[in-house]
């Protein structure tokens, strides 16, 4: 299970991720052995339900995580770089140059008191010692590349000036500043119009051929996924549920969770009448329900769900799924 | 624009809460010695009414959010008028905004600044209920388990902090927030854009349920058009400044009439796999992203604009009514043209 879905060369391996908060009275598990590969130039999207773990996922990948945080890991690899023995210094020195982050809030990620100019700028010097000239014109050079209007008029603002879509368009440009080879972008497009987005999936895309960057893009937004993403992983309460390949979960999901995740989608044919939602509320970590954390809310649910955990295995080719009843979804026996 | 056009006039009956007429506000950024002035909104008029939910759309930076922070008076235009409720609540004094705050809220597109880190998420919660003094304590704590719940929290979460929650969460802590005095207008500035669809679908029906119950109406501004298909009643498509067309939904969405709206509605991803690649079809609009720091003259769109002609540099197109009509206002020189070239 640990071997790659993928014949690319990988960009990022993680097996066995958990990561758990200890600040409070009681340790929350917020991921809970996560096994996920990015190979070179592939797109793989991370889903699943809000509060299921992936920011935090994200996070304990990178290293940006505080003393109240435990993440443990049988495999963290970027590229031939073990994540896992690397020094604090060297974790920092790839951040930026080898791997990178698009932080889901826009705002608290920008310095207040910086302008764009010197916050972009600053990653060309500290890390390719440009001179202030030539990080400017980088910089302004950037902020065009993602779409911002009158780059080298606005080069000099502050982030509480641009809006919100723009100040999330600058989080991109400064991830993508230095070429790393792997990047995680966690809800990028959020707060972009469509014409905007396309752009900045075209952007995405253009990288992960031309420099063979391996991208995680973490999205609820399944119109994007549906475009761009090569292989999928969807989250439920802290673990990945479903792993495949876009095509064949997006079509014919073996997860009941993905399956009501695809359902809940606005369609123009039933405009105005109640969405379809998924009955009950998403399980905070710390009180996920025993057995399949799913069960609680699940319309295929029987016996076993509520007793034996189902491990993450092999349903189809180059599918897995942690579903007692995959194969009869898979069948598309009506449940 | 000088003239205050009566947007959704058809649809006739039910009061108008909440009126706009020519807001306008410009920024002025850049080094004092050589300030730029950013137009951000420029002469927009729009009306509100009792029960009805009125999408707004529009490029990123066009002034979505800088209108819905006029509109909660938040923001003092530099020009225009608001009245809420009949009452001319544009100067912005302290029974002006009393009555704004008690009745129309706003939730946020950044859910992240716009909480407290060192509040916790009850009194986060409950500090509007408690600015108005109308509950005991054991109420109000009552009323945050009952708004919690109705946004899909489990009422156990009231003494976290906000950093200790996710992006959807959080979200949802500030929809909580606007809906804890029951206002008659919400502003809701992306309200759903940081949810995951279940949960955005639990959002949406909460929203179209209170609508029923109480008579809410909503301003809805999403870049999301399929989300705003489905709960708007009307829409109005903005691009830098000004409202290029105001309808129906249906009018709008099946026979955009604004050059601009074809090629939105034209950019926007396929939900069904087999129609990947969509995107690469779409219309796309040539031409630098417009600067609203330096905003072309005449109609603002006709720089990307393939229908534009001489007229289109010189003169701003007012909104105004197609012959066959609907209701339906369009803001372009070339509305027929356009209608009679649908973008697909
Ligand atoms: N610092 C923290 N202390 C305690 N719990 C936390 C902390 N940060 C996150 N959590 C909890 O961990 C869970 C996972 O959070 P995470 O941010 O990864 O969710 P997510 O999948 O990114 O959701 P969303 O789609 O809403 O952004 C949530 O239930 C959240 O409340
Ligand atoms: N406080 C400010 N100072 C200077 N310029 C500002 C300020 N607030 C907004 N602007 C500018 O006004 C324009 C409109 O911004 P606004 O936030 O209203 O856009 P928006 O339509 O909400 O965009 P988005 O969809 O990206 O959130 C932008 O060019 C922005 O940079
Ligand atoms: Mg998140
Ligand atoms: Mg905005």
């Amino acid at each position: 299970m640990g071997a790659p879905l993928t014949d690319r060369p990988a960009a990022l391996r993680v097996q066995g991720l958990s990561v758990t908060f200890t600040g409070g009275p009681i340790e929350i598990p917020a991921v809970r052995d996560v096994t996920l590969d990015v190979g070179r130039g592939e797109v793989v999207a991370l889903l699943g339900e809000s509060g299921s773990g992936k920011s935090v996922t994200a996070r304990a990948v990178m290293g940006l995580i505080d003393e109240h945080t435990r993440v443990d890991a049988e495999v963290l690899m970027l590229g031939d770089v073990d994540l896992l023995t690397t020094t604090t210094e060297q974790r920092r020195r790839l951040r930026g140059e080898r791997m990178s982050l698009v932080l889901q809030d826009a705002l608290s990620a920008l310095n207040p008191v910086l302008t764009i100019g010197d916050q972009i700028g600053e990653l060309f010097r500290v890390h390719r010692g440009a001179s202030r000239k030539q990080a400017r014109r980088h910089a302004i050079e950037l902020l065009g590349l993602v779409g911002i209007p009158g780059p080298g008029q606005r080069v000099d603002e502050y982030p509480h000036q641009f809006s919100g879509g723009m100040r999330q368009r600058i989080l991109i440009a400064m991830a993508i500043a230095l070429e790393p080879e792997f990047l995680i972008a966690d809800e990028p497009t959020t707060a972009l119009d469509v014409t905007v987005q396309a752009q900045i999936l075209e952007l995405l895309d253009s990288l992960r051929t031309t420099l063979g960057m391996g991208i995680l893009l973490i999205t609820h937004d399944l119109g994007v996924v549906t475009e761009v993403a090569d292989r999928l992983a969807v989250m439920y309460a802290g673990r990945v549920v479903e792993r495949g390949d876009a095509d064949s979960v997006l079509t014919r999901p073996a997860h009941p969770y993905t399956e009501a995740l695809l359902r809940s989608v606005p369609q123009a044919a039933q405009r105005g009448g109640d969405l379809l939602t998924i009955p009950g509320s998403p399980p905070s970590p710390g009180q996920v329900p025993p057995a399949c954390s799913f069960h609680t809310r699940c319309h295929m649910a029987i016996e076993v769900c509520r007793t034996v955990r189902p491990p993450l295995e092999p349903v189809a080719a180059g599918r897995l799924a942690a579903c007692h009843r995959s194969q009869e979804l898979l069948n598309g026996v009506p449940a | 624009m000088t003239t205050p056009l009566v947007l959704g006039a058809t649809r006739g009956q039910s009061a108008v809460v909440l009126e706009a007429t020519d807001l306008r506000r410009t920024f002025s950024v850049g080094s004092r010695l050589r300030p730029t002035h950013v137009s951000a909104v420029d002469g927009v008029s729009l009306q509100l009414r009792a029960g009805e939910t009125l999408g707004v759309v529009g490029e990123s930076g066009c002034g979505k959010s800088t209108l819905a922070r006029m509109l909660v008076g938040l923001e003092k235009p530099d020009g225009g008028s608001l009245r809420y409720r009949g009452e001319d609540v544009t100067a912005g004094r302290l029974r002006d905004r009393r009555l704004l705050r008690r009745g129309v809220q706003m939730i946020f597109q950044d859910p992240y600044t716009s909480l407290d880190p060192r509040m916790t998420v009850g009194d986060i919660i409950a500090e509007p209920l408690a600015a108005t003094r109308t509950l005991t304590g054991a109420k109000r704590r009552e009323r945050v388990a009952e708004l919690l719940d109705l946004v899909g929290l489990s009422p156990g979460m009231t003494s976290r902090f906000p950093h200790q929650f996710s992006g959807g969460q959080r979200q949802r802590i500030g929809i909580a927030r606007a809906l804890a005095l029951e206002p008659d207008v919400l502003i809701a500035d992306e309200p759903v854009s940081a949810l995951d669809v279940s949960v955005q679908a639990q959002v949406i029906n909460l929203l179209g349920d209170l609508q029923k119950r109480l008579g809410v109406s909503v301003l809805f501004i999403a870049h999301d058009l399929s989300v705003v298909r489905h709960i708007a009643d009307r829409v109005a498509v903005m691009y830098l400044g000004r409202i290029a067309e105001v309808g129906d939904t249906a009018t709008v969405y099946d026979t955009p009439a604004h050059p601009y709206t074809q090629a939105l509605l034209s950019a926007t991803p396929a939900v069904d796999r087999a129609d990947r690649g969509r995107l690469a079809r779409r219309r796309v609009l040539t031409g630098e992203p417009p600067s609203p720091a330096n905003p072309p003259t005449g109609c603002r769109f006709n720089p990307r604009c393939w229908l534009a002609t001489d007229v289109c540099r010189t003169e701003v197109p007012q909104l105004r009514e197609l012959p066959g009509g609907s209701g339906r206002l369009v803001a372009s020189h070339h509305a027929e043209q356009a209608l009679a070239a649908p973008v697909v």
